[in-house]
Formats: C-alpha cells, structure tokens, sequence
C-alpha cells in the first residue's frame, strides 16, 4: 500500500498520553492550590466569621470586637461607583473605536495604548490618583477618588472586553442593517450592543472583580485603613475589604494576624466569587438568545 | 420535502430538467425601451491605489432583471455595491464616475445615503438575518425608518413575507428566532426584509450560491415574480441561472464590461469572442 513504514514511531500513542497526563497534572495542580488555600483560610477563620463580625466595625483593643462592616460597605461604594463610572466610558471608547474611528495613525496610537495601559501596575494609577484626583482636584482621600482611581485600572479591561464583543458581532449583520437603511447609531443600539451585550458583561464583571481585589492604588492614595464608620457621602473617607485585611496582617496580635484576616478574606472571596456567578448567569441568560 | 411548495404561477419543472436551452429563453425584451431606473456611466473603482473598475456604463431598466456574471474577482459584486453605496463602509474606496438612480445622481455629496439604501435594497450572497425573531427581522427596516404603529408594522410584515413566498410557512411562528429556519427559508426572509422598506431596486448579491437546487428554484421563481414590482439586479455564477431569470445580462471580465445585452442575444449571439468563451464554459 502506502509507502508509510509500519510502526515507525512506536512511542508516539506513548508520548501522547504521558501529554495528555501532563496537561492535565498542570490544570488538576491550580485547583489543588486554590482548594488548599480556601481549606486553610477557612480553618483559620473558623469560628470568627460569625454575624458580629459582619456587623461590626473595627476594634483595636480586642480581636473578638473586630468587624469587617466599614470595609464591606466600602467596597461595596467602591464597585458601585466604579460600575457607574467605568461602564459608560469604557464602552463608548469601545464603540468609537470599533465602529466610528478610521483607520488611522491616530487611531493605532490610542489602540496601542489602551492595550498598553491595560498592562501598566496598579500602584502606577494610585499614585496618578493621588496626584489627580485627592490633590489636583482637592476630593481628599475619599470613596470618589478611590472610585475614579479603581476606574483607571479597570478602563482599558472593559475597554479591551468590549471591543472584543463588538468585534465578534459578524460583519453581516452590520451590512445588513446599513443595507436596510439604518444610520450608525441605529446599528450600534439595535445590532450590535445586542448581540455584543454577553461578552461586554462577562468584561465589564471580571474587571469588578480586579477592582474589588485591589489594595496598592487605594493605599497610594492614601485610603485609611483603620475606619469607625461608613461613609456617608462622596468625599468621606472609607477603607476597602484589602486594605482592611492588609492592616490585619500587619497587626503584631496573632489572633488580629491569622484569625481575622482569615475571616476578612472570606467576606472578601464570597463576593468575588458572587461577582463571578453573576457572569457566568448573565453570560447563560443572554447568550442563549444567540446563537449564530 | 412537502413544506417547499411551488407558487402556482409558473409551471415547475424538475430542477434537473431546468437547464437552459434557447426554447427556455423569453424572446429578447422591449427592454431598452422601458424607462432607465439605474444609469451608470463612466464608473471607475478603486480600492486604495488599485483599479477594480474601468469605465463601466450600463443601463438598468424599470421592472427588468439585469444580470451580472463573469469569473470570479471580475468587479461585478463591486459594481453592485456601487449602486447602494454599500462600498463606502471600506476605507480606502474611491468611486469616479455618475451613476443616476432615477434622475438623481447618488454620489453627489447631497446625496443621504441612509435614503438611498431605503430605495435600493440588498440581499447577500449568505443569508444574514438577524438573530432576532422572523417579525423583528422583517420590521427593523420600517423601524429604523420611524414607523412605531403596531398594526402598520403588522401590515407591512404580512405583506413583505408574503411577496417573499414565506408567509404561509412562518405566519404562526413570527415570534419565533429567524436562526431557526432552513437556509433557504432564510434566504426569502432577507428578501422580505429588503421588501419591507419597499424599495424601488432591488440588488442581489448571488443569493442562490449557499442554497441547495429546490431552494434555488424558488428564489428564481420568486425573482421573476418580483420584477413586476421592483427593478432587480443580480450577481450570478451561475450562468443558466442568468439566462433564467434576467432580461438583460452584463459579462464582466477584469474590471472591464466587456458586454452587455439581451440576455437571449448574449447567450445566443455573443458578439466578443471573451463572452463566448466564458458562456460556453472555455474559461472562469
């Protein structure tokens, strides 16, 4: 038949499978990692994450009094101010970018950039934000200037997202509505978002929870870490559930060290893991509507 | 199979039997008598520095089907863009030349081209409909158009599926995805959705190539219907396909028209010899 040697490589369906098993050593060992991590910390908190501790703000005197309330609610302001602000700039530029800008010299700076920026250290944009926004523009180091700070990291992700989705639309669909007589914006609101809508959620969710994670840019802008209250308006200072839990660590008591951070950093993971969740049901329940 | 029933207009012969021969042929039309809808004249395209059309002038008359063949990369879907502007959505594009729809020039600067592409109406070669449902498919034109009433939007939805040959099979599932129907079912409901902003002209960008040889049929049949109503140009690989459905045919080679005129003359009695030898298959 063919002039094929038989069996000329005998190791390869060998070589393969110890590949396969390779591969899936490498993704089985991440889980492991993060399984082991959640395992510790839980057992460290056990006992101290309780509704008390939820409640409560922070005590210097006695771990037992300690609460994680005033970064809660911190971080909540923060992801909802973040939202509000990083949302509508980030897919505007995506939009401009994708379906108005020309193919210009111009248009490949800002591209590059963006691309660029979504790369550049956290800390960078703390200290941008602490020059802009809490000495520039006098705001001080409160929950308005930590939004806007955070909304400088997360820009070029929901930017970078949303571009992304809009590409992904067909480009038969954009011709078919121009061919029906539809003016840019026409397609852009009633074609494009639509259909993009999935995929700029899951970006718009996955930088949240960067936000959310964040710890150097706040303390760059010198975000307290020690707060008896919450904030009542834009300009109040705040802490976040990172910098609380970073404060924790420093603190030279072992119970405030291990105990009640452990238990910080699983308010912390609950909402990031929330936040995820939510992607993947809005991805679920708007995604299914379409499918190409 | 039963689903795709033939419109009792035109008797259907297998597709097998439809091959053409020149008995087929409707003998060559008054056409160049009836009124000019689309007058090209001098039309040079350029994409960046490179020359896709020369010095293109043809006649598209009212309520006649006009076919565009020639080998592949030969500027014919070109030329079609260039009668609804669709080429102005790539960068880098340059059109020189008139081309007067009625008698208005639409690359004058004054020129609205969201109006213009309301009058001149598109179908694609792959059918793209919008992942929406078979309704909101057929109402987006009317919609982006300004029409908000519920019960003229019903209207003009009945009406366009129904000119389209796909009422019967979808009216009691408007609601449902336009994804869901078959290829061909799809391709009809694009032409409804071009019907809906009720066009004067009608582009069609080889809209039988994806299809299978029953669907193909139907959208012949559906074609010859619709030049009644609409002026209709088309893009065609396929040549018996051409000498079907069209009154007038344009052989387009390199960029250059090489030929243009009745279909059955151009079939019959080409006068170039490049026609001939494309028509007789010697070439493309």
């Amino acid at each position: 038949m063919s002039g094929l040697p038989r069996n000329g490589r005998p190791y390869a369906k060998l070589a393969s499978q110890l590949f396969a098993y390779a591969c899936a050593a490498c993704a089985f060992s991440s889980v492991a990692i993060l399984v082991l991590l959640l395992w510790q910390m839980l057992r460290f908190a056990w006992g101290w994450l309780d509704w008390q501790f939820i409640t409560s703000f922070d005590s210097q005197l006695s771990p037992h009094k300690a609460g994680v309330r005033a970064a809660l609610v911190g971080s909540i302001y923060l992801i909802g101010l973040t939202t509000l602000f990083a949302v509508p700039i980030g897919v505007g530029s995506a939009i401009y970018l994708e379906e108005y800008a020309q193919r210009s010299r111009w248009r490949g700076i800002v591209q590059t950039n963006i691309a660029n920026l979504a790369g550049v250290p956290s800390i960078v944009y703390g200290i941008l934000g602490l020059g802009l926004f809490v000495r520039g523009m006098q705001m001080g180091a409160g929950v308005l200037a930590g939004a806007l700070t955070l909304t400088l990291v997360v820009l070029p992700i929901v930017i970078l997202a949303s571009q992304e989705a809009l590409r992904a639309v067909p480009s038969t669909i954009r011709q078919a509505s121009y061919a029906l007589g539809a003016t840019r914006w026409q397609t852009v609101w009633h074609q494009l978002l639509p259909a993009a809508l999935p995929g700029i959620m899951t970006g718009v969710i996955l930088a949240l929870s960067r936000a959310l994670g964040e710890a150097a840019p706040l303390v760059a802008i010198g975000a307290a870490g020690f707060v008896m209250f919450t904030p009542q308006g834009l300009n109040d200072s705040f802490t976040a559930l990172p910098l609380q839990i970073y404060n924790w660590t420093e603190n030279a008591n072992d119970d405030f060290r291990i105990h009640v951070a452990a238990a910080g950093i699983i308010v912390l993971m609950v909402m990031l893991i929330c936040l995820n969740a939510t992607a993947v049901f809005l991805r679920y329940r708007f995604g299914k509507r379409i499918h190409w | 199979m039963m689903t795709e029933a033939s419109p009792p207009a035109r008797p259907t012969r297998p597709v097998t039997q439809r091959l053409t021969t020149v008995a087929d042929m409707r003998p060559a039309d008054d056409f160049l008598e009836r009124p000019q809808k689309v007058v090209a004249t001098n039309v040079n395209f350029f994409y960046g520095s490179h020359q896709a059309l020369h010095d293109i002038s043809l006649r598209m008359p009212q309520n006649c089907v006009t076919a565009l063949i020639g080998p592949s990369g030969c500027g014919k879907s070109t030329f079609l863009r260039c009668l609804n502007r669709m080429n102005d959505m790539i960068e880098g594009t340059r059109v020189e030349g008139e081309i007067l729809l009625e008698d208005i020039d639409i690359y004058r600067p004054k020129t609205d081209v969201v109006e213009l592409r309301k009058r001149v109406g598109m179908v694609f070669q792959k059918s793209n409909p919008f992942p929406k449902s078979i309704y909101e498919n057929v109402a987006y034109g009317p919609r982006v158009a300004g029409v908000k009433q519920r019960d003229v939007l019903d209207g003009i939805v009945e009406q366009s599926l129904r000119r389209s040959a796909l009422w019967e099979e979808v009216s009691d599932r408007l609601n449902e995805s336009a994804l869901r129907l078959s290829g061909g079912q799809q391709q009809r409901l694009c032409i409804a959705r071009a019907l809906a902003t009720d066009p004067d002209v009608l582009l069609m960008d080889e809209p039988a190539s994806a299809l299978d040889p029953k669907s193909t049929a139907r959208i012949e049949d559906l074609i010859f219907e619709l030049k009644d109503t609409y002026t209709i140009v088309i893009v065609t690989h396929n040549m018996q396909q051409a000498a079907r459905v069209s009154d007038q045919t344009a052989f387009f080679y390199e960029g250059h028209l090489v030929e243009a005129g009745a279909t059955t003359d151009l079939f019959t009695k080409p006068r170039q010899k490049q026609t001939e030898e494309y028509i007789t298959g010697r070439f493309g």
